[in-house]
């Protein structure tokens, strides 16, 4: 038995000619949170399909759970919570009633449905709508009520479509805590998003789609890496000195370039904020402002396609 | 795409909640409401007037319950049986045009599939649903022409009648459950609900309407001119029956005219030699025209039946994103 809840090796999807998914491998782990980017049609939705045996695949295999969604569709679809793009309920029904109905598509006995559907409304703080029609709801709610059929259904894995998708601030991040709930209860979550820096926040690890192919698979401070270069970059800001000269005797500064006014960023192999600082202060500088520039996703992505288009 | 390997599980699993919510949901929707008002403005008429009429009627009548039926009164020139001929497709259509199309346009569908059923389970579960409801207002329907026919007539309907009325009853919903396979072949087709819609009613019409007037256009145009002997007279009536009943609506008539009218003993014409020993305007047991409308019957159902799986096969095929 391995960690690994999701297993995909060499999968495949042809529409025509087109390679909408080009053999990739991918892997995700029992109770981390893993994100699927790239820009739309990148192929992570067909991905996500193949995953759930909602759609067919072309080829390759997959093993969610130790089973094949191809010919156990029925005990992948039991243990993995979907929550597709812009989820829908229905809304002539209320919350109570969608979710009924789906505890009886599960089988789950009836008495043991009410408590557990109760129990996911409270875990996403819908207690109090539970018996208002879905008709009522906004945008946040429904995807809250999705998340609470996840809950309910106790999910291993739970699979999540754009997610934070035309969401208000506020209501992405209670989404986003509720993500983070779901991996504290042990579940394996995978997000699909092209909101990058949202997606950041919660995610373990994640993998870049471009054109069908996985371009880039790791944490993001390993994606950092691997486009923006290995380096430690911070930001200073000082005046009354030449900064540029005084920092390049500073031991690890790899390089020191002006970036906007009175701003220099410094790329180091280590952490060097405090030797930095010591070297501008004692030159007779004086100091303004001194960051450490985590690497963003967002850098990372733009980079990465900025580059794909200049290969081109 | 070949998929050499079978996939594991009934594709029943899930079909019970699927039909449940389904048969409740038709239940308790408005359109249901105007559905159950078309029927009661357009049955109720032809079954008051034939009511009215019979009750003038003195000479004996041994099938005098299964006249409330067929009856087309004087002043309203249509009879209860004419009026299903069209309210039942209306019916079907009106519960089934947006069976599947509405739940993707709701956005309902892929979350409902990821669910542990397998497609075959939602939409057998959508058609029976919507084919439980039907029966269940035909069904009603029929009670209460049965009921009125009780307290106008005064008298209590024989065995033999309420059987018939029965049969005829099994008629109307399997003549229902072609409608609703159609429209819900259209509810896939199509991802708008009006399209589909539109398109099943313009099917119904072209079956009402035209159909009829083709069938005649293209038997007159095989027919030779000079029609000379009996046998070929029979023969061109037997290509317009034959093309007529491309039509559902033409077998429910006849299987109606068949139960109902139990003197009926062929729906063409029938030869001087075929006439030997008959006593003309005799009943025939109900065994014998149930034998006599089995074509009909079967065709019914066979033709639910294919427009379904039609249905089914395009369903399977088909992307559930959005």
């Amino acid at each position: 038995m391995t960690d690994n809840v999701i297993e995909v090796r060499g999968l495949l999807k042809l529409y025509g000619t087109t390679r909408a998914v080009d053999a990739i491998d991918l892997d995700i782990r029992r109770g981390e949170i893993f994100g699927l980017l790239g820009p739309n049609g990148a192929g992570k939705t067909t991905t996500i399909l193949m995953l759930l045996g909602l759609t067919e695949t072309s080829g390759g295999t997959v093993d969610v759970l130790g089973f094949d969604p191809v010919r156990q569709p029925l005990q992948v679809k039991r243990r993995v919570g979907y929550l597709p793009d812009a989820v829908g309920f229905y809304d002539h029904l209320t919350a109570r009633e969608n979710l009924r109905y789906t505890a009886r598509l599960l089988a789950i006995p009836r008495r043991d449905a009410e408590k557990r559907i109760s129990d996911a409304m409270e875990s996403v703080q819908l207690a109090d709508v539970l018996d208002k029609r879905v008709s009522t709801f906004s945008r946040g709610m429904r995807q809250r009520l999705g998340i609470a059929e996840i809950v309910m259904k106790k999910a291993e894995v739970a699979i999540l479509d754009e997610p934070t998708s035309g969401l208000d601030p506020h209501a992405t991040f209670e989404l986003l805590q509720m993500i983070r709930g779901l991996k504290k209860a042990g579940v394996a979550v995978l997000i699909s998003s092209h909101l990058l820096d949202r997606v950041q926040s919660v995610c373990d690890r994640v993998a870049l789609f471009n054109r069908g192919k996985i371009a880039l698979m790791g944490t993001v401070v390993e994606l950092a890496n691997k486009v923006l270069g290995a380096g430690h970059p911070i930001l200073v800001e000082a005046h009354g000195i030449d900064v540029a000269g005084a920092l390049r005797g500073v031991e690890g500064v790899q390089s020191v370039v002006a970036e906007g006014e009175g701003g220099w960023r410094v790329v180091a192999d280590r952490d060097v904020r405090a030797a930095v600082a010591q070297r501008i202060v004692s030159s007779g500088g004086s100091l303004t402002r001194l960051d450490d520039l985590q690497p963003s996703l967002e850098e990372v992505y733009t980079r990465y396609f900025e580059e794909e288009r200049h290969a081109a | 795409m070949p998929r050499s390997a079978a996939r594991e599980g009934s594709p029943f699993t899930g079909l019970g909640p699927v039909f449940l919510k389904e048969f409740a949901d038709h239940l308790s929707s408005a359109r249901m409401m105007v559905l159950m008002l078309f029927v009661i403005a357009f049955g109720a008429f032809p079954v008051a007037s034939s009511l009215q009429q019979l009750r003038t009627v003195t000479e004996s009548d041994a099938y005098l319950f299964l006249r409330i039926f067929t009856t087309a009164p004087d002043r309203v020139p249509i009879s209860f049986v004419f009026a299903l001929n069209f309210i039942i497709p209306v019916m079907a259509i009106g519960l089934g045009f947006d069976a599947v199309n509405s739940e993707f346009n709701r956005r309902t569908l892929s979350r409902v599939l990821s669910q542990p059923i397998y497609r075959d389970a939602l939409l057998l579960g959508k058609f029976l649903g919507g084919l439980a409801t039907l029966a269940v207002v035909l069904t009603a329907l029929w009670l209460i022409v049965f009921g009125a026919g009780l307290l106008l007539l005064g008298i209590p309907p024989r065995g033999v009648e309420v059987a018939r009325g029965a049969c005829f009853l099994v008629a109307a919903i399997a003549y229902g459950g072609v409608w609703l396979a159609a429209s819900l072949l259209f509810s896939v087709i199509f991802r708008s609900t009006a399209t589909s819609a539109l398109c099943a009613l313009g099917l119904w019409l072209f079956f009402f309407l035209l159909w009829p007037m083709i069938a005649e256009a293209v038997t007159i145009a095989f027919a030779p001119a000079q029609i000379r002997s009996a046998e070929e007279f029979l023969a061109v009536e037997q290509v317009g029956l034959v093309l007529s009943r491309f039509s559902p609506g033409a077998l429910f008539s006849e299987a109606v005219i068949g139960l109902l009218n139990p003197e009926t003993r062929t729906f063409g014409s029938m030869l001087p030699a075929q006439m030997r020993g008959v006593i003309p305007g005799a009943p025939l047991p109900l065994d014998q025209s149930l034998i006599l409308i089995w074509p009909q019957m079967t065709g019914l159902i066979a033709g639910m039946i294919v427009v379904f799986a039609a249905a089914y096969v395009i369903f399977q095929r088909e992307e559930v994103r959005a």
